[in-house]
């Protein structure tokens, strides 16, 4: 009896969903709403001042459950006078967009964007390399520049300018 | 023994150590950061606190710091309590209070021993919203990196630099909250161990300047043990690689050798590797017409011409080499026949190494080990300059000088941990260290007593010693007083002390103190003390060539030029640097086939017809002896790019494709893997037999798997190599060895030689080493330190050595050129890296002032120096320290084959504008 009843509901279920809306749309004519966290493609942007925020601290890498991600730390001593990557590449025929590498890192460099269109008929077009990443702006995350905040010095911002900083201790000064 | 509680659990630990020491050899994780197992405590950070209770009925407790604290029986503690807990995490609070917000742009991240400490402790969040101290840096030269805001004032720094190490430019300025730890000013840290700071340093202050201009994270480090190249101690190491490239080099903890620290040289001598002089693809000289540059072939190719050419020589010879290992000499050996492979060194450093060789097996007194160095409380050392030609050796030796005022702190029961406590008690008394040499440097300041004559006025002077220890050792004639009252000074501190240590070696060029210095550790022997000697060699591997046995570069040259053999091959040697160029040219003009192997361009490998690229250390597996008679194995860090493969399999595909067409392959050529490789090498010689024993076999498995050289965190693992190919290409296979060039593979207990790095769950920096020990500072669980292939029986009788030279006598007008070292530029290999580079001196020439003045010459002031065809432009130094009579020669070691010691006429061969006659 209870078997019979349960199949009713069932049924019953079903047959309301034919009066419902469909959830599929038109795509690609008519696109879904993703909201601004949703996690799709890869990008890594830039501080307010207009820098790479990414500073190849290598934690998205390690993060990366699939180890997609491969960079180089270096320092131009001419541009920048501080650490960036000379290459990053991700490679999206891995990636899974779990979004660990924006969860890991620590200048908001690296985000995932509401954009998922990403098929290519060849895998090798699939490997992003840091100008296919690199975008101009920066991202979901406005106001934060790591070099504002860090201890080192970089070539416009001396010891004691950082965010929260007294000036350089003198060392000769025997003052208590 | 001792029996200890730690949070009701009782353990059995050695009551000799501290408490901090004692729970982490037991497992238990417990933070600190100004204790050193090398350097004892101090109970300067406070971090080590835990809970004491006077016995079972106390719930009270109180706090004390463990490693301040002896382990004495029936010490009840706990690391767990609630209260003990708070008092770390409020330590570490503090610390952080100024720590700039770096840690992504710090090379130490990811190894950072505070960064570990302030995880185990639970903080996480800064609570103080003050400003932050700030520093401004120091450049510290070439090596170490600056960046002073991350310092937790620990102190480690310079208690390693300036107690442990005998640095005098690095100190602690300030006061209170505004501590600088750094030099008086900007410039590069002299001393030659200040790499271990990186090491040392428990934050990213002082940080490794080579590594971080090709800066690769700990975790993305393919890794595995190493042996230093680049003297003849033998250190271990262990190297990073990362794309293809050696990323760096940090210390590897061996019980028996190096223990906690290597030298400079050792740790940023590496980059030679990644240098643009390296030979990558094999080339041949088209037609083998000299006229032509050789040029890129296929390497079949190239081995087809090569055969060809082996099968229709009239004779081969086969030159060693002692910077190659052990299999790739005995590779070539057997390659040529034993009668045709000749050792790669000339005949003088032949004689002084086959002296040195039968001191140690026929003699009664064993080698001693670096570890047996600092644990000796008299030091005898003959001619040696050790602080530039086995720097370890040296800082092994300001050990030494603690051991017998260690006596006193014994007497006050002081703990030999209590660092401040016991180094108050010692004050500046130092125990014996006597010092014969003929160049002073800043290892002298540690000397009870320094001696600068000639060699054979040191060799005379030990000699004398031993004449004065031994009734039945010859004794010296013509003795001044003043030799007389020093050789019976070390006389009796030698006889009154329990391990005394005799150091001679090959620096100086000088038979006569080798001699001399076996005759004082025999002379004790007799006395019934329990003496060692040690000899400083030039390379990494000269023991291990003289073991197989063969002659000298001489032999091979003759056999040339008299016409028995037209082709030569050369391996992992610069001939130009071991004898006279024009007899070099001679040498190669005469051998219809020139075949070379090795690694970096230099003079030799010009000449070559066919050129194989041969794989570094970090590129090879492969046996070094040291020079205490240690076999030590080193194993391949990674897979070069190009033909570069192993010296041993070039030697072994030059044979198989010599014998296709002759008889049946025996010998190198039926060698398959390094297994074949070392099985061949304990067959060619007896005292070689024992070499399989140095580390497990290539068929090594735990539980069915390989030990990876990759750690589990490794990254980048499918992007590597995707911007070539999308494929993921398999990793190389490693048919040599029980490690994998791979993440996967068994990460447990393994003996020692297969640790890749030394890494624990929440201990990232160098400091996991902890936990693969069961006592700190004692022996690695499983650890196979090598093998002493030379062990002299106690009860044979000592052979003397007669042969006292009569006294230096200085001539009017010849002076002795002696060879002078360099730690810096005193090494084939190091010089080529650029760091070392950059600190190396130009080359010189020291000369007493008095005999400058008879010279007519300048301090500073540059020469032209012509000797044996060869003219060498020179500074001028004078140096009170040099001898009258004699002249101390440095020369860059690619500079030249000139044998020195060499009589020569310096007012003849030095070539200046403003030259005058000796008047």
């Amino acid at each position: 009896m209870t078997y019979v009843l349960n199949l009713l509901t069932g049924l019953w279920i079903v047959f309301k969903r034919t009066f419902t809306k469909p959830v599929t749309v038109q795509y690609p004519e008519e696109r879904p709403y993703l909201p601004p966290r949703w996690r799709g493609r890869i990008v890594l942007t830039r501080d307010p001042d207009g820098e790479e925020r990414c500073v190849a601290c290598h934690l998205c890498a390690v993060a990366c459950p699939v180890d997609c991600i491969a960079l180089q730390a270096t320092e131009d001593p001419t541009a920048h006078e501080r650490r960036y990557p000379e290459f990053f590449r991700i490679n999206f025929s891995r990636c899974i967009y779990c979004g660990y590498c924006e969860d890991a890192c620590p200048t908001y460099a690296i985000q995932l964007v509401p954009d998922f269109e990403q098929s290519e008929y060849a895998r090798r077009n699939m490997v992003y390399e840091k100008e296919d990443l690199l975008i101009s702006g920066t991202g979901k995350y406005h106001g934060y520049n790591f070099y504002r905040v860090a201890g080192v010095n970089i070539r416009d911002k001396d010891k004691g300018q950082a965010e929260n900083e007294l000036p350089p201790v003198d060392v000769r000064s025997l003052m208590p | 023994m001792a029996s200890i509680i730690v949070d009701n659990q009782a353990y059995t630990v050695d009551e000799r150590q501290n408490l901090l020491a004692a729970c982490l050899g037991i497992g238990l994780n417990l933070p600190y950061f100004c204790w050193h197992p090398a350097m004892g405590s101090v109970g300067a950070c406070r971090q080590c606190a835990v809970k004491q209770f006077k016995d079972e009925h106390d719930r009270c407790g109180r706090l004390v710091m463990a490693c301040m604290t002896s382990a004495s029986d029936g010490t009840r503690i706990s690391i767990d309590d609630p209260e003990a807990k708070a008092f770390r995490a409020s330590i570490i609070e503090w610390l952080m209070v100024n720590h700039p917000h770096d840690c992504p742009v710090c090379d130490e991240g990811g190894e950072c021993h505070l960064q570990d400490m302030t995880v185990m402790t639970g903080h996480v969040y800064r609570r103080y919203r003050f400003p932050k101290r700030t520093y401004r840096n120091q450049d510290l030269g070439p090596f170490i990196r600056h960046e002073m805001n991350r310092c937790i004032q620990c102190y480690r720094c310079v208690r390693f630099y300036r107690d442990y190490a005998g640095g005098r430019d690095l100190n602690v300025f300030g006061a209170h909250d505004a501590l600088y730890f750094g030099r008086e000013q900007d410039g590069t840290l002299e001393n030659e161990f200040s790499g271990n700071l990186v090491e040392v340093c428990p934050t990213g202050v002082f940080t490794d300047k080579t590594l971080f201009h090709h800066y690769t994270r700990k975790w993305d480090l393919q890794s595995a043990q190493s042996i230093c190249p680049h003297c003849s101690l033998g250190c271990n190491t262990t190297p990073g690689e990362r794309y293809g490239i050696l990323r760096r080099i940090t210390n590897r903890f061996n019980s028996e050798v190096n223990g906690y620290f290597i030298c400079d040289r050792g740790r940023f001598g590496y980059e030679y590797v990644n240098s643009d002089n390296r030979i990558k693809r094999a080339l041949l000289r088209p037609e083998l017409d000299r006229t032509k540059p050789a040029k890129p072939e296929g390497v079949p190719q190239i081995l087809g011409v090569a055969a060809d050419r082996l099968r229709r020589a009239r004779g081969i010879v086969g030159i060693g080499s002692p910077r190659a290992s052990l299999e790739a000499n005995v590779a070539l050996r057997s390659l040529v026949g034993p009668h045709q492979f000749f050792l790669g060194i000339d005949e003088y450093e032949h004689k002084l190494l086959s002296t040195i060789l039968n001191i140690l097996r026929n003699g009664p007194v064993p080698s001693a080990s670096i570890h047996d160095a600092e644990q000796s409380d008299a030091v005898f050392v003959l001619g040696e300059d050790l602080l530039n030609d086995a720097p370890r050796l040296a800082l092994a030796l300001l050990q030494s000088v603690r051991q017998q005022p260690m006596e006193r702190v014994d007497e006050l029961k002081i703990p030999r941990w209590d660092e401040v406590a016991a180094r108050n008690a010692v004050q500046d008394r130092r125990g014996p260290l006597f010092v014969a040499g003929y160049r002073r440097t800043w290892f002298h300041d540690y000397a009870t007593d320094s001696y600068f004559a000639a060699p054979d006025d040191i060799a005379r002077l030990g000699f004398a010693v031993a004449g004065t220890i031994g009734a039945d050792a010859p004794s010296v004639p013509e003795l001044t007083n003043e030799v007389r009252g020093l050789a019976q000074r070390i006389a009796d501190a030698l006889t009154q002390a329990r391990r005394p240590l005799i150091i001679a070696g090959m620096g100086s060029g000088s038979q006569a103190t080798i001699e001399a210095a076996a005759n004082v550790a025999w002379a004790l022997r007799q006395r019934g003390k329990q003496p060692r000697l040690s000899f400083v060699l030039p390379d990494c591997n000269s023991l291990g060539l003289a073991l197989l046995g063969g002659e000298s570069l001489n032999g091979a040259f003759d056999s040339i030029s008299q016409g028995k053999a037209d082709t030569v091959i050369v391996l992992e040697n610069d001939l130009y640097r071991r004898a006279e160029q024009a007899r070099v040219d001679a040498i190669f003009d005469a051998a219809k086939t020139v075949i070379v192997i090795d690694s970096l361009e230099h003079r030799t490998t010009a000449h070559a017809d066919v050129l194989l690229p041969a794989a570094t250390y970090s590129e090879s597996d492969g046996t070094l002896v040291n020079q205490e008679g240690r076999a030590q194995r080193f194993y391949r860090v990674f897979v070069p790019d190009g033909d570069i493969t192993e010296s041993w399999r070039w030697a072994r595909d030059l044979a198989h494709a010599k014998s296709q067409e002759t008889e049946g392959s025996t010998g190198v050529a039926t060698w398959r893997n390094f297994d074949d490789a070392v099985a061949g090498t304990a067959a060619a010689v007896p005292e070689l037999a024992r070499i399989g024993e140095v580390a497990p076999s290539a068929d090594f498995r735990v539980a069915g798997q390989k030990v990876p050289r990759q750690p589990d965190r490794y990254s980048g693992r499918t992007s590597l190599l995707s911007h070539l190919t999308v494929h993921e290409p398999r990793p190389p296979t490693d048919p040599d060895t029980p490690l994998a060039f791979s993440m996967e593979g068994y990460r447990g207990p393994i003996p020692s030689p297969l640790i890749p790095q030394f890494w624990s769950p929440g201990w990232n920096s160098i400091q996991a080493l902890n936990k693969y020990q069961d006592e700190i500072g004692g022996p690695l669980r499983n650890e196979m330190p090598g093998l002493r292939l030379i062990e002299p029986v106690a009860t044979k009788a000592p052979f003397w050595f007669t042969a006292v030279p009569p006294p230096f006598k200085s001539t009017p007008h010849r002076w002795l050129l002696l060879p002078l070292s360099a730690v810096f530029g005193g090494e084939e290999l190091s010089c080529r890296s650029q760091a070392i580079a950059e600190r190396m001196s130009e080359p010189f020439i020291s000369l007493h002032p008095s005999d400058g003045a008879r010279l007519s010459l300048e301090d500073g002031r540059t020469i032209e120096l012509a000797l044996q065809r060869t003219t060498y432009r020179l500074a001028v130094h004078f140096d009170p320290s040099i001898p009258a009579g004699t002249a101390g020669l440095f020369l860059v070691p690619d500079g030249s084959g000139l044998r020195l010691p060499v009589w020569v006429d310096l007012s003849e061969a030095i070539k200046t504008g403003r030259k005058r006659r000796v008047a």
